[in-house]
């Protein structure tokens, strides 16, 4: 069921300009924005706890900020998602296929 | 007719149709690939329902509602953690998963390194934190009857516990990953179906004004506005600063967690390629998402419209408050039958919950005994695929049974900790032994053992250290005390303590394969030599 290939190929593959560039984008997307969406939980999770009169600042009716943050959150979430799943398909996906439909092709 | 025997005839309903499906699946079970991963044949959509149905337990339906019910604002700090965690496995493990495994965790690491202590380390940390997992889900169901169905006697429980057992048991023997995976897919329609019915009557009865509802809940509970804002129930201001680290500690563990946990990694296989494995991602966050918002009104809504008085005189945790907002809500728009049957449906779907969530953990840790423990470490890798499904079957057998026995026993004991203790095991020893694997090219057989061993004995030995096992009236052991460690949750120090390990055990050993590296990057970002789905 799946086909075996030499290890040098592998090892050919890495070292192409093309896989470089798929691991650069890859990585230069997922890392940072990793990070970032780990700070953003961080903060709120640290301003639940060390911040309870900010959060408790009403924005209307009985809306807190405390609500509004963990709302964005969600927001938050549901925007990375999509954002990673355009990046993918326009830089990570084209590339892929391109490597992998080369050396299956041989 | 009582809404207690409703609820037993939808739930039996619920049963004979799945057993049915599992029957259907296990005729259509013949390689090992369909047994673990279900063919590889699963779309995207189909996936992601079930990424649903394996998260979203009971804990996270009736707890989570009942914490909001009971403490306000600080349950929704644990839905946004469970949300969160996803991103993790969308952007760095989903992917690169699919293409670099084959069955189970333990199959990416033993990618690059020496394959028996790594699949010896890994299995036994997928049975651990598979087994801490099915005894709180299962235990909760022995609760659960006397609260949804009206038995109370201890024998009930016990019966409960043994049947929802038995269930299980039978899914993972006959219906493999395929079985699993469709109780799961149903039981994800069925409970959103149901959180979005009540969620809709009750945003309907308060005229669909978000801040009326909070108003009313707020005063309701009893606890003014308070009940709004962060602090009730999770670092209140009693205890001090250490309860606020414990928060913060608690929330690291669920962010981090889920990325780790067996049973969520094995759902990346059943899907033909990685781009559907990322799809099936986006589908899961969607779904597990809308269902924590909905949560969210249900847990302020039956504070409104019971009264967190009402709910705690029901149960002290408050896991009754889903069921009881139903019976309500069906109150509101057709009469006392109305709030029968609702109840008895928002039951029974709270059952079928519990029952596709242990399915899945059975099948994890199942599989990962006869995969990595038997085939690869007792047998070296000379094992047929039919010796390793019969032996998966027998282990899906007798982890079914000692769950159901470790159960009974401790269905007297608060265990409700374990599940976060999961997270815990699974974010300190698992996260960092997949996240170096994939991404660090100098990581190696020493530094993923020692990740993974130390993540999983100082989150148990800090737990069993803390106030939830001895030394506090809401501990497993009440009437001892033998703490010292002062946080619930151990996260804060068992994440960097796993880090670490994996980092120092990997510069001590100098083990390094140029070779394997360069195959596990190339195929997981790649796809080439990725296993290929089943061709029926």
């Amino acid at each position: 069921m799946t086909v075996q290939h030499d290890s040098s190929v592998y090892e050919r593959i890495q070292a192409g300009e093309r896989f470089q560039e798929l691991r650069r984008r890859h990585r230069s997307w997922a890392f940072p924005m990793t990070v970032a969406f780990l700070v953003w939980y961080l903060l709120y999770v640290l301003m639940s706890g060390f911040a309870r009169d900010f959060m408790s600042t009403r924005l209307f009716g009985h809306f807190n900020v405390a609500l509004l943050f963990g709302i964005l959150q969600f927001v938050s979430t549901f925007l990375i998602t999509w954002l990673y799943s355009r990046h993918a398909a326009a830089k990570l996906d084209p590339i892929a296929d391109e490597l992998r439909a080369e050396e299956e092709a041989k | 007719m009582s809404h207690e025997a409703l609820s037993t005839i939808l739930f039996l309903i619920f049963v004979a149709g799945t057993l049915g499906i599992t029957f259907w699946a296990s005729r259509n079970t013949k390689t090992a690939a369909d047994y673990y991963a279900g063919g590889r044949s699963f779309s995207g959509l189909q996936n992601g329902l079930a990424i649903g149905g394996d998260y979203m337990s009971a804990a996270s339906f009736l707890g989570i509602a009942g914490i909001i019910a009971l403490s306000g604002y600080d349950g929704f700090l644990y839905s946004i953690g469970f949300l969160v965690a996803w991103l993790v496995a969308l952007l760095l493990v989903a992917e690169l998963m699919r293409n670099s495994g084959k069955f189970t965790m333990a199959d990416v690491l033993a990618f690059r390194m020496s394959p028996r202590p790594v699949r010896t380390a890994a299995g036994v940390s997928t049975i651990v934190v598979s087994i801490f997992y099915l005894l709180a889900q299962m235990v909760g169901a022995g609760a659960l009857v006397g609260l949804l169905l009206g038995i109370h006697s201890e024998a009930g429980k016990i019966w409960t516990i043994i049947a929802v057992g038995l269930l299980m048991i039978i899914y993972v023997v006959f219906g493999g990953m395929k079985g699993t995976t469709w109780v799961q897919i149903v039981k994800a329609v069925l409970l959103m179906a149901g959180a979005a019915l009540v969620t809709l009557i009750v945003l309907g009865k308060f005229g669909f004004n978000l801040s009326g509802l909070l108003g009313e809940a707020a005063t309701q509970s009893g606890k003014g506005e308070a009940f709004l804002q962060p602090g009730l129930k999770y670092g209140t201001e009693a205890q001090g600063i250490a309860g606020k680290i414990d928060l913060i500690s608690l929330g690291l563990a669920l962010v981090l967690g889920t990325a780790g946990l067996p049973h969520i990694l094995i759902r990346f296989y059943t899907v033909p390629t990685a781009r559907d494995a990322r799809k099936s991602v986006q589908w899961g966050i969607g779904i597990i998402g809308v269902f924590y918002l909905l949560t969210l009104v249900l847990g302020f809504g039956a504070a409104a419209l019971v009264g967190s008085k009402a709910i705690a005189e029901q149960d002290k945790a408050g896991n009754t408050a889903a069921p009881q907002l139903a019976q309500k809500a069906g109150e509101i728009l057709f009469g006392e039958l109305g709030g029968t049957i609702l109840l008895a449906v928002i039951a029974a779907v709270a059952f079928a919950t519990i029952l596709a969530v242990v399915a899945g953990l059975t099948l994890a840790s199942s599989s990962s005994f006869a995969h990595d423990l038997y085939a690869h470490v007792f047998k070296r890798g000379t094992a047929t695929e039919r010796q390793e499904v019969v032996v998966a079957r027998i282990a899906a057998f007798v982890i079914g049974a000692i769950s159901i026995a470790l159960s009974i026993f401790a269905q007297s004991l608060n265990v409700a900790f374990l599940v976060a203790l999961a997270f815990a095991v699974a974010a300190s020893g698992n996260l960092p032994a997949i996240l170096f694997s994939l991404f660090w090219k100098r990581f190696n057989t020493a530094g993923a053992v020692s990740a993974i061993y130390a993540g999983l004995i100082a989150s148990v030995v800090l737990v069993f250290f803390s106030p939830v096992v001895s030394g506090a009236p809401t501990s497993m052991f009440p009437d001892s005390d033998w703490h010292w460690f002062p946080l619930s949750n151990p996260g804060i120090l068992s994440i960097p303590i796993g880090f670490l390990a994996g980092y120092i055990g990997t510069i001590l050993s100098k083990e390094y394969n140029a070779a394997k590296y360069a195959e596990i990057e190339v195929r997981s970002l790649t796809g080439l030599g990725a296993e290929k789905a089943a061709k029926h």
